[in-house]
C-alpha cells in the first residue's frame, strides 16, 4: 500500500481489498520501472507483437511472392529503398518475410510455452498431493523424458508428425513439463504439510480446492519464472528446428527456415543481408524476453535481487 | 554408498528401456523407410524396379512385421551388444557410431575447457565485484550470451572469418591437400576447429558464469567467510581458498546437464561445419531414415545423461559430507 492512502473504515473489507490489490500493482509497477532494460525491452516486444499481429497490413509485399527480375539469374538482391532487407534467391521481399516470421516465434514460443506450464502445473499439484502410487507414475515418466536428449526427442518428434506451428509447439510442450511438475511437486510437498492445509482439510474442503485454493497460489511464484524464461528459451528451440530443417517447411516463412536458405546464399552470393537480419530479429526478441523476466522477477520477488 | 550406485545403475535399464520405446515409436510412425530411401537411390541411378521388389526388400529388413515385434527383435540384439547395422553406410552401427563419437568428443571437450576455464573465474570475479562495472558488462554479457541463437553466431562466424576474411576454412574436419607429416595434419585440423569451438564456448560460457556468480554469492554471505576475514586472512587466501571451493560444489550438480548440452551443441554446430561427429549423423540418419543408426545415438546419449547424473551425485556426496544417500 502507499504511504500517503486514505484511512481505511473498519469492516469495509471489500474496500480493504481493492485497496490492498491496487497497492500490490503500484508497488509491482514501481518496482519494474527501475529496471530501465525491461522497460525498453517491453516497448520492443510490444511493438513486435503488432508487427505480427497486423502482418498482413504492415508488410510492403506478399511474403510467398517470387520475383525474378530482382533476383536475375538467382542472386539475391541486396538491401535498397524499395527492399529495405534485401530479397532471396528467387526475389522474395526478405522485410515481409520477416514479419511473418515473427507470427511463427510468437506463437511457437507462447503456445508451447503455456501448454507445458500448464500440464507441468497439474501433473505437478497430482503428483504432490496425492502422493503414492500416481506421484510414482508420474514422476517416473518425467523421469524418462528427462533422459532424453531434447533436440533429438523434437527432431524425431517432427518426423512423425508433419510439422505445423500447432504440433511443433505441442511437441516441444511434450519434452518441455518435466521442470515445471518436479517445481510444483517440490513446493507441494512441503504445503501441504502446512497448518492451513491442515485447517481446510478439517473444515472439510475436497481436495480440488484445497489444490487450487489453498496450494496452487502459493506454489505460483517459481511458476512465474519458469514460464518467463520458457518463452525465450521456446523461440530459441523453434528457430534450432526450423534452421535443422525439421520444424516449417518453406515457402512458409520462419526466422529459423530463413537462415538454412541463408546458409549457402552467404556463402556464395556474399548475401550476408539474408543473415543478418533474420538472425538479428531472433536475438532481439529473446534477448527482450530475458530481459523483460528477469525485470518480472525482480518486481514479483525482491528477495531475489540478492542473487 | 555401494548400494545405491547399484540402485541407481539397475534403475538406469527401465529408464533407458522408456526412451528406446518412445524413440522406435516415433521413427516407425514417420512416412517412409530405408526401403524408400534405397529404391529411391536405385531409381535415381537408373534400375527398373516393381512392387515384388520393394516387398522382397521390406521382408529382408523385416519391415513386412508389426512394429512391437520388431522392437522385440531391436530390443534382443541390442540387449546382445549389437545395435544392427545402418542401411545407409552398410556397416554396423557400433562402428559407424564409434568412429564419429571421437570427432564430436574432440570438438565439444576443447570447447567444454575451454568454457569452464574462462567461465568460472569470470563468474567469481563478477560475485565478488557485484554492482561493479564489470559486474554489469559481464551480465550484459551473459544475457546476450544465453539470447543469441547459436546456429546463428556459428553462421556468422564462418561468414566472417571464413568466407570475407579467409582466415579459416569453412567446413569439414581436415583439408586433404594439407602436406603429410604429423605437424602439418595437427594444425591443419587445429585451424578446422577454431571457429566451431568458439561458437559452442561463446554460448557456453554465459550460462556457466551465471551460475558460478550466483553460488559464489551465497557463499561469500555465509559466516566462515566472516570468521575467515576476522582471523586476518589476505582478501585472495578468502576468496579462493575459502569461498571459491564451497561455490563450486553446485557446479558438480551440472554434469548430468552437461551432456545435454554436449549434444544439441554438437548437432548444431556440426551441421553448420560440416563436423564429421555424433550430431551430423542424427540429423543425416533421421534424413535418410537410417533408423538403427538414430535408435543407437539416442541410446548412447540417453545412456550418458543418465551416467553424467549419477556421477555428479556420486562427485557430490564424496566433496560434502553433509550429504548421505542410503
Amino acid at each position: 500500500m502507499s504511504a500517503n492512502a486514505p484511512p481505511i473504515r473498519l469492516g469495509d473489507a471489500a474496500v480493504v481489498r481493492e485497496e490492498i490489490v491496487r497497492g500490490q500493482w503500484s508497488l509491482f509497477w514501481r518496482r519494474f520501472r527501475r529496471h530501465r532494460l525491461a522497460v525498453v525491452s517491453s516497448v520492443f516486444l510490444a511493438f513486435i507483437f503488432i508487427v505480427a499481429a497486423l502482418a498482413p497490413v504492415i508488410a510492403p509485399y506478399d511474403p510467398n511472392k517470387t520475383d525474378l527480375q530482382l533476383a536475375r539469374f538467382g542472386q539475391p538482391a541486396s538491401p535498397s529503398l524499395a527492399h529495405p532487407m534485401g530479397s532471396d534467391q528467387v526475389g522474395r521481399d526478405l522485410l515481409s518475410r520477416v514479419i511473418y516470421g515473427a507470427r511463427v516465434s510468437l506463437v511457437v514460443g507462447f503456445l508451447a510455452t503455456g501448454v507445458a506450464i500448464t500440464v507441468g502445473t497439474v501433473l505437478g499439484s497430482i503428483a504432490g498431493y496425492f502422493g503414492r502410487g500416481v506421484d510414482m507414475l508420474i514422476m517416473r515418466v518425467a523421469d524418462v523424458l528427462l533422459a532424453f536428449p531434447p533436440l533429438l526427442f523434437l527432431m524425431a518428434a517432427l518426423i512423425s508428425v508433419r510439422p505445423t506451428i500447432v504440433s511443433i509447439a505441442l511437441v516441444i510442450a511434450v519434452i518441455g513439463w518435466m521442470n515445471v511438475a518436479r517445481l510444483v511437486r517440490g513446493e507441494f510437498l512441503v504445503l501441504r504439510e502446512r497448518e492451513y492445509t491442515e485447517a481446510a482439510r478439517a473444515i472439510g474442503a475436497s481436495p480440488p480446492s484445497i489444490i487450487f485454493r489453498e496450494l496452487l497460489p502459493n506454489a505460483m511464484g517459481p511458476v512465474i519464472v519458469a514460464a518467463s524464461l520458457g518463452i525465450p528459451a521456446t523461440i530459441l528451440t523453434e528457430s534450432t528446428l526450423s534452421f535443422l530443417g525439421f520444424g516449417l517447411q518453406p515457402p512458409t516463412a520462419s526466422w529459423g527456415n530463413m537462415l538454412q536458405n541463408a546458409f549457402s546464399l552467404m556463402r556464395d552470393y556474399n548475401a550476408w543481408w539474408m543473415g543478418l537480419f533474420p538472425g538479428l530479429m531472433i536475438a532481439l526478441t529473446v534477448l527482450s524476453f530475458n530481459f523483460l523476466g528477469d525485470g518480472l522477477r525482480d518486481a514479483l520477488d525482491p528477495r531475489s535481487r540478492a542473487e | 554408498m555401494t548400494a545405491f550406485i547399484i540402485r541407481r545403475l539397475l534403475w538406469m535399464i527401465p529408464l533407458l528401456l522408456g526412451v528406446s520405446v518412445i524413440c522406435f515409436g516415433m521413427l516407425k510412425r514417420a512416412p517412409g523407410d530405408q526401403v524408400t530411401v534405397l529404391l529411391a537411390q536405385s531409381r535415381a541411378s537408373g534400375e527398373v524396379l516393381t512392387t515384388q521388389d520393394r516387398e522382397d526388400l521390406q521382408r529382408l529388413y523385416g519391415l513386412d512385421r508389426p512394429v512391437y515385434v520388431q522392437y522385440y527383435d531391436w530390443l534382443k540384439l541390442t540387449a546382445q551388444g549389437n545395435l544392427g547395422y545402418s542401411t545407409r553406410m552398410r556397416q554396423p552401427v557400433t562402428e559407424v557410431i564409434g568412429s564419429r563419437l571421437w570427432n564430436t568428443l574432440k570438438l565439444t571437450g576443447v570447447a567444454l575447457v575451454l568454457t569452464l576455464t574462462i567461465a568460472l573465474p569470470l563468474g567469481v570475479l563478477s560475485a565478488v565485484r557485484q554492482y561493479s562495472k564489470l559486474d554489469y558488462s559481464l551480465t550484459l554479457f551473459n544475457f546476450i550470451g544465453i539470447s543469441i541463437p547459436q546456429f546463428w553466431l556459428g553462421l556468422m562466424l564462418v561468414y566472417l572469418f571464413a568466407v570475407h576474411l579467409g582466415w579459416f576454412p569453412t567446413t569439414g574436419m581436415r583439408n586433404p591437400q594439407t602436406e603429410p607429416g604429423m605437424w602439418n595434419a595437427l594444425s591443419d585440423q587445429l585451424r578446422h576447429m577454431v571457429l566451431p569451438v568458439v561458437s559452442i564456448t561463446i554460448v557456453g560460457i554465459a550460462g556457466y558464469m551465471r551460475f558460478q556468480r550466483a553460488s559464489m554469492l551465497e557463499v561469500i554471505r555465509q559466516d566462515y567467510i566472516r570468521t575467515a576475514r576476522a582471523k586476518g586472512l589476505s582478501e585472495n587466501k578468502v576468496i579462493f581458498k575459502h569461498a571459491w571451493r564451497n561455490a563450486l560444489m553446485p557446479i558438480i550438480t551440472l554434469l548430468g546437464y552437461v551432456f545435454v548440452i554436449l549434444v544439441e551443441g554438437s548437432v548444431v554446430i556440426e551441421n553448420i561445419f560440416s563436423w564429421p561427429g555424433l550430431g551430423q549423423l542424427a540429423v543425416t540418419s533421421l534424413q535418410q531414415r537410417d533408423y538403427p543408426v538414430m535408435m543407437g545415438i539416442v541410446l548412447l546419449s540417453a545412456t550418458l545423461i543418465l551416467l553424467g547424473t549419477l556421477l555428479s551425485d556420486i562427485i557430490y556426496a564424496i566433496v560434502d559430507p553433509r550429504v548421505r544417500y542410503d
